[in-house]
């Protein structure tokens, strides 16, 4: 198999690759570049242990070809805040106790992204629908549904702060 | 204990969460190191069969291609399994070994079983080349159920046994048949628990790295044992213990199965690595878990319960059998604790249990979270709740009027346990914990009002409640070695390995509380054999009673030491010190002395140590407990059936748990959350089908279903803190709980929602097909006859 050349811009910078053209998105991630933070839980597109955002959009890395991300923006758990400086939505899931093995966490912090910028005052029903895609076996899910409303709720606020 | 309060008891943020919330935590898929090779398996596809031939000619000449092994390769290495748990001594038992093997030699017994091995430089190559293998299997008769296993001309899984039992168990105190004959009813059913998966989110896999110049061999493995993997592997290797460390990073979820020692991949990485001389890394696949990844629950019951008029219990039949898979290698813990949690918080007198554990052609069944608990339990409470209806008695009643009382403990059940302890209740007091969740759920209100006004418009809503006790906390031991760093900083180094429970904060917070430091300040170090290298595990809901009775051992001593310390350099009395905020200070005053500088004191570079003293500020401490800590729980919950679709929905759950002392709320509360969705999933979602040449028939996340955030509703949790005597702490396991009594309560829900339909409740999990063929079904049983 001849090696596909892919340029594409993970987490704001420009990475260029060559690659197998069945080689997964999660294996590019991970294995090409290091970034380990997107898990693969299941590899058939199930869990969302995997989500990245694709053009701002959720997708599962497992179920998409690295040669198909050509051109496109890519963001993943990296991409969000730092150790010391936690991502509000990450602080959300801290102060929640939202997670607890962390392993579905990042695929669910990419999931939340994109669902809370579009629904930023969400019900408990809708969010329980937005984390429907993403398994956990921690957790069951209450902690999570609580920090994406605490989530939300900062968001909100550090959206007024930038308005106001 | 002494001192509590200050962490203890509070739910503080946890420490690991920004490395795992920043996708920063090493998780055992995260290693990579140079010149990493990638391991795929070949597996059997057959349940049962003879090999013929393995024909590894054309995977080897696969480019990229490095090593292809079967059974024969290994040579002298290769070796069956050690039996993990032997059995408790109970008298008369009969316990037939099959352990698991690395490759199959010969037979394979279940379809997964590992044939062959491939290495190669990349893992897609790897699969790809375990494709080439040609493997040809003469098929033989398949053992597919676990009732069909015992019956005459089944197909024999171990020749060398000569029938499928792996054991038989007879536990009795009492007189049964005594009892039975003054019972006023006597309710006899037959039962039946499926088969489901932990469910880990993350697989599991093994980077194994030999170094061949520092003679050292690093294991980076999914388990829960650390320790006692370092050890295995070196003695089947040959090296010193020393020469081999084992670590287990972050670890994507548990729930019993990464407990199982030695897996067979856990035997052939390191090997692989060794021959090689190149690190090696196998991570499993979602589908090779469901074959290859040990499992639980199938167990078959016929069960009666004797009772007097007034609903008190006089004795309890049972007999089971229990499906351990095609191998049997973690002995009997789990139809054990089927057998002993049977008898729940009751005063149950008289108890005739007989178990068989037989072999079948389907994947090694180990403990998943519970355990064979969610079996025993199920058992009981659907007897009393039986026993209630036909007395026309309230089911709450029945339970409160068998519970023990606080006065009866310590309690002696007068059986063995898993641990070949007396089983024992330590401690309990469960009547206020049960008037609490009824008042929670509204009990009353419900059956005597809100449960008819439903009915009227035509909505079937039901009602469960039910109880259930967690033997937790079991021994050998688990250490701890705390030291108080230069900086100030605490370490405290264990070998419980984390999956997701919270170690890096709960155990932190125990040695916070005696220390006087910001829990933050205090680095737990788990699952690593190079930093702490005596212990056992993380299983039996046991790290926080065990590992966490051995953190506050050894801070107390570091404590001490710290105190006196401080009392020669503040020329002070020890008592009139107080430990905050990182100093060691007279009480009411500034004067005081950082622990960062006590610790360099206490090493110092010229001078000399006391005779009899040691430097550091650092203690080394074990515990081990007399026996298990039994903890109690009731759920309560309310459904709604949709008699058309045979749908539920779960409109309210409360839990009211007692796991003794707690360490951090948060935590627990969460423990118990997880729980509950896993038992929701075991009980309505999730069950493995297999057919009859014992193929599974769903071996995907899109055919067994997990439950989701739309299935799982919110929890309501209280607790109750009844302390356990046998430990410092005053805690009990929770790890487990949450899981334990969902199938009952189900069952007894839809039973109350389906009222005056018939329809009874006999077996694990419902699904919706299965509960419309109990509705529509022409009252037909599932479960045998009344």
């Amino acid at each position: 198999m001849s090696d596909t050349r892919v340029s594409l811009t993970v987490n704001g910078a420009l990475v260029e690759r060559s690659v197998e053209p069945r080689l997964l998105l999660s294996d590019f991630l991970r294995g090409e570049l290091g970034l380990t933070g997107t898990h693969v839980g299941c590899e058939h597109g199930v869990c969302g242990a995997c989500t990245v955002l694709l053009d701002g959009e959720a997708v599962r890395a497992c179920l998409v070809f690295a040669v198909q991300t050509d051109g496109r923006d890519l963001r993943t758990v990296e991409s969000l805040g730092t150790t010391d400086s936690l991502h509000p939505i990450q602080e959300a899931f801290r102060e929640e106790h939202g997670l607890q093995c962390g392993f579905c966490t990042p695929g669910i912090l990419m999931s939340v992204l994109p669902f809370l910028a579009e629904n930023p005052s969400p019900t408990e029903d809708e969010i329980r629908h937005a984390i429907a895609g993403n398994l956990c076996r921690c957790t069951g899910y209450q902690n999570i549904v609580k920090a994406v409303r605490n989530a939300a709720a900062k968001l909100r606020d550090a959206a007024e702060e930038v308005d106001g | 204990m002494s001192g509590g309060g200050l962490w203890f008891g509070k739910g503080v943020l946890r420490n690991e969460d920004p490395k795992l919330l920043t996708g920063r935590a090493l998780f055992v898929d995260d290693v990579r190191l140079d010149g990493m090779l990638h391991a795929a398996f070949v597996r059997s596809d057959l349940a049962h069969g003879e090999i013929v031939s393995v024909d590894t000619s054309d995977a080897l000449q696969r480019e990229g291609v490095l090593a292809v092994y079967t059974a024969e390769d290994l040579g002298a290495y290769w070796h069956e399994g050690p039996v993990l748990v032997p059995p408790p001594p109970i008298e008369g038992h009969t316990f037939n070994p099959a352990t698991i093997v690395p490759l199959a030699k010969g037979r394979v017994r279940h379809v997964g079983e590992p044939i062959a091995v491939v290495v190669a430089e990349n893992a897609y190559v790897a699969e790809d080349a375990a494709q080439d293998v040609w493997v040809e299997i003469e098929p033989l008769d398949v053992v597919s159920s676990t009732e069909s296993a015992l019956a005459e001309g089944s197909p024999v899984i171990h020749e060398h046994i000569g029938s499928n039992l792996a054991a038989h168990v007879v536990q009795r105190k009492g007189d049964y048949e005594a009892a039975r004959s003054e019972a006023a009813l006597v309710v006899s059913r037959r039962f039946v628990y499926d088969r489901g998966v932990s469910g880990s989110m993350e697989n599991r896999g093994i980077v194994a790295s030999w170094d061949p110049r520092e003679e050292e061999l690093t294991v980076w493995d999914t388990t829960q044992a650390p320790i006692p993997i370092r050890n295995g592997l070196a003695r089947l290797l040959g090296l010193l213990e020393s020469q081999v460390r084992v670590v287990a990073p972050f670890i994507g979820g548990g729930f019993g199965p990464k407990m199982m020692m030695f897996y067979p991949e856990e035997v052939l990485l390191p090997w692989i690595s060794m021959q090689l001389g190149r690190p090696v890394k196998w991570i499993e696949d979602r589908q090779e878990s469901f074959f290859a990844t040990t499992m639980e629950r199938d167990q078959v019951h016929e069960a009666e319960i004797a009772v007097a008029s007034d609903g008190t219990i006089l004795g309890v039949k049972d007999f089971f059998l229990h499906d351990t898979g095609a191998y049997d290698p973690y002995g009997l813990t789990v139809p054990i604790n089927t057998q002993c949690t049977l008898l729940g918080p009751y005063r149950i007198d008289n108890y005739d249990s007989e178990f068989k554990a037989v072999f079948t052609n389907r994947t090694v069944v180990t403990p998943v979270r519970g355990a064979g608990r969610q079996q025993g339990v199920f058992v009981i409470e659907r007897l009393l709740d039986i026993a209630a209806r036909e007395l026309g008695m309230d089911r709450v009643e029945i339970r409160r009027r068998n519970f023990l009382r606080p006065d009866e403990f310590p309690y002696d059940h007068e059986i063995l346990f898993q641990d070949s302890a007396p089983l024992y209740y330590d401690s309990g007091d469960y009547a206020p914990a049960l008037d609490k969740a009824v008042e929670l759920i509204g009990y009353r209100d419900f059956i005597d009002r809100e449960k008819a006004r439903l009915l009227d418009e035509g909505r079937r809503v039901g009602l469960g409640i039910v109880t259930y006790v967690e033997g937790t906390g079991i021994g050998p031991y688990e250490g701890a070695r705390v030291t108080v760093e230069p900086s100030g900083s605490v370490r405290v180094a264990m070998g419980v390995g984390s999956q997701g429970q919270g170690h890096f904060t709960a155990f932190a917070q125990v040695v916070a509380e005696q220390l006087g430091v910001d829990v933050s300040d205090v680095h737990v170090s788990t699952g690593d054999t190079r930093d702490f290298s005596w212990g056992t595990g993380t299983f039996a809901s046991r790290g926080a009673v065990v590992a966490g009775s051995a953190c506050h051992e050894s801070a107390l001593r570091v404590r001490k030491k710290v105190l006196e310390l401080a009392s020669e350099a503040l020329e002070a009395d020890e008592q009139d010190l107080e430990l905050a905020g990182g100093m060691a200070r007279v009480r009411g005053s500034d004067h005081g002395i950082s622990l960062g500088e006590l610790a360099v004191r206490a090493n110092p570079l010229r001078g000399a140590v006391a005779p009899g003293t040691e430097p550091g500020l650092e203690a080394t401490a074990y515990f081990g407990p007399q026996r298990g800590s039994t903890a109690f729980g009731v759920h309560a919950m309310i459904v709604e059936v949709d008699p058309e679709t045979a749908l539920i929905e779960i409109k309210r759950y409360v839990v009211v748990h007692d796991c003794g002392r707690i360490i951090n709320p948060v935590i627990v509360e969460a423990q118990v959350h997880g729980g509950v969705a896993h038992g929701i999933g075991d009980a309505f979602y999730e069950q493995l089908h297999y057919d009859e040449d014992g193929q599974l028939m769903n071996a995907s996340f899109m055919d067994y279903l997990l439950p989701t955030a739309c299935e799982v509703p919110h929890m309501e949790v209280a607790h109750e803190e009844t302390p356990s005597p046998l430990n410092p702490l005053g805690v009990k396991g929770v790890g487990e709980a949450g899981a334990i009594p969902v199938g009952a309560l189900l069952a007894q829900a839809v039973e109350d929602a389906l009222e005056g339909t018939g329809v009874e409740v006999l077996e694990m999990p419902l699904s919706p097909n299965r509960l419309f063929e109990l509705i529509h079904g022409s009252g037909e049983r599932s479960g045998g006859e009344g």
